[in-house]
């Protein structure tokens, strides 16, 4: 007799490996449906946020407490030490202060002159709080705990302190998945800030321990680009809107084509130590519809 | 149904558990996987059908949050906990060695599909880095903690069992 037919008298089972072929066929839409189409996003994170989210939220809170505790202790010692080393940088800066101050003024002046006030002093932004990260050890993604509601949809530029952190991929109601720059399949358009040449910077989990992210593609045929050079989104991107500061380049190589460049770069946020970020309300393709 | 809400608490405690608490505690950014450790035993302990039906569930729950597309952990894990399953048989409560071991090679087994499919078919073919970077010190920080989180799980299934033995359910 079959296995599937039940017998007389016998609660109805589906053998394990029906099951698990029926599921993997189910698994196997799921990838490819969620892969071509977001349309199964929405109801799924919704659920998901409204079972996991706030656990994880008021957990990472407490979490983060003890942490801190924990590292208050560790790095007393060590912080006496470094308070004597920042003693003497702090003469150092003063007189670096006062020669960029000066710098500052002239730079006042230029802006104003060229009337370039898009910087990014002028984007609303939302501050919002990590509460989870990827729960593998192969990717950089993380969740924070602002969602749709407050006003965050897919795309949205996420940033810490003056550097970019990466972009919202997912939204649900009361959460957000943020992809990081650092991320291994993330590609971002960008541009030396000197130069005005463009670049891709892309995520590598092989450099990531070394703590920077490469970049390639650049075209520097007047050798111009050079170490510790400004490295910003470009305003080609369709994603990330222009003059965000990403990072510095750390290494440059020339690529065996003898036509592009390639090297390193240190990011301007330190992704081992995020705990906030602010999010740019202001979306690229929505900038553009305004200005149009 | 009382199974079935231990093993829904269980699923949600150790993904928040996994995303948040263990990232504060995490060695070079390295995360123990205690999910994998959830469904492997639940498939030896319960059988194939249970750790299927859990992996499933658990990989659910990481492509939500943190998958670029829904299914595929949940694929893998749901094989992991089939697999594990085809060892009902041959485990004793008593026994540590067979646990262990499988928890070996279900991390291992995860590892290489994910690498495979998520890395090797994007051209990254440094197999030998990603081995010995990411493979391997997850492996180990994931039997460490499986030595403390395997005999809370273990606990938890003599305590049901026993109360179901207290009611007649078992063996009617």
């Amino acid at each position: 007799m079959s296995p599937l037919v039940p017998r007389k008298g016998e609660r109805f089972t589906i053998p394990g490996k029906y099951l698990l072929f029926i599921l993997t066929i189910v698994c196997i839409s799921l990838i490819v449906v969620s892969f071509n189409t977001d349309a199964l996003s929405k109801p799924i994170s919704t659920v998901g946020g409204f079972l996991v989210t706030p656990l994880q939220n008021g957990i990472s809170k407490a979490g983060s407490f003890l942490a801190n505790r924990k590292d208050n202790l560790d790095t007393i010692e060590k912080l006496q030490e470094e308070n004597q080393k920042l003693r003497s940088q702090i003469d150092e800066l003063t007189i670096e202060n006062i020669q960029l101050q000066q710098d500052k003024y002239e730079l006042n002046s230029l802006r104003q002159l060229f009337e370039l006030d898009a910087t990014y002093e002028s984007f609303d932004k939302i501050g919002a709080r990590i509460i989870a990260k990827d729960s593998g050890n192969w990717f950089h993604s993380f969740v924070i705990n602002k969602g749709s509601l407050d006003g965050i949809e897919i795309d949205m530029n996420v940033m810490a302190g003056t550097g970019l952190v990466g972009r919202i991929s997912d939204v649900g109601p009361h959460w957000a998945k943020v992809l990081s720059i650092i991320d291994d399949n993330s590609n971002v358009s960008g541009m030396v800030l000197a130069t005005s040449d463009n670049l891709v910077v892309s995520g590598n989990l092989k450099l990531y321990e070394d703590g920077v992210i490469s970049f390639d593609k650049l075209v520097d045929s007047g050798d111009r680009v050079s170490e510790g050079d400004k490295i910003v989104t470009s305003n080609i991107s369709d994603k990330f809107l222009p003059g965000i500061l990403i990072g510095y380049i750390s290494n440059i190589n020339k690529n065996s084509n003898n036509l592009t460049k390639s090297g390193l770069i240190s990011p301007a946020v330190d992704f081992e130590h995020l705990e906030d970020v602010l999010v740019i309300t202001r979306r690229k393709v929505n900038s553009e519809e305004q200005d149009q | 149904m009382k199974r079935f809400l231990v093993a829904l608490i269980l699923v949600i405690s150790c993904f928040v558990l996994q995303t948040t608490v263990f990232q504060w505690i995490s060695f070079g950014g390295i995360v123990p996987n205690i999910l994998i450790i959830l469904t492997s035993t639940y498939g030896f302990m319960r059988g194939d059908k249970t750790g299927l039906i859990l992996g499933l569930f658990s990989g659910l729950l990481v492509d939500i949050f943190f998958g670029s597309f829904i299914g595929f952990n949940a694929l893998l894990y749901m094989y992991i906990g089939y697999l594990n399953g085809k060892f009902h048989k041959v485990f004793y409560e008593e026994d540590i060695k067979l646990p262990i071991i499988l928890f070996v090679c279900s991390d291992l087994l995860y590892g290489f599909l994910y690498y495979i499919i998520m890395f090797l078919l994007r051209g990254r073919f440094e197999f030998s880095f990603y081995f010995t970077n990411i493979i391997l010190p997850e492996l180990v920080y994931t039997i460490l903690s499986s030595l403390l989180f395997y005999p809370l799980f273990l606990l938890l299934h003599k305590w049901l069992d026993k109360k179901d033995d207290r009611r007649g359910m078992r063996y009617v």
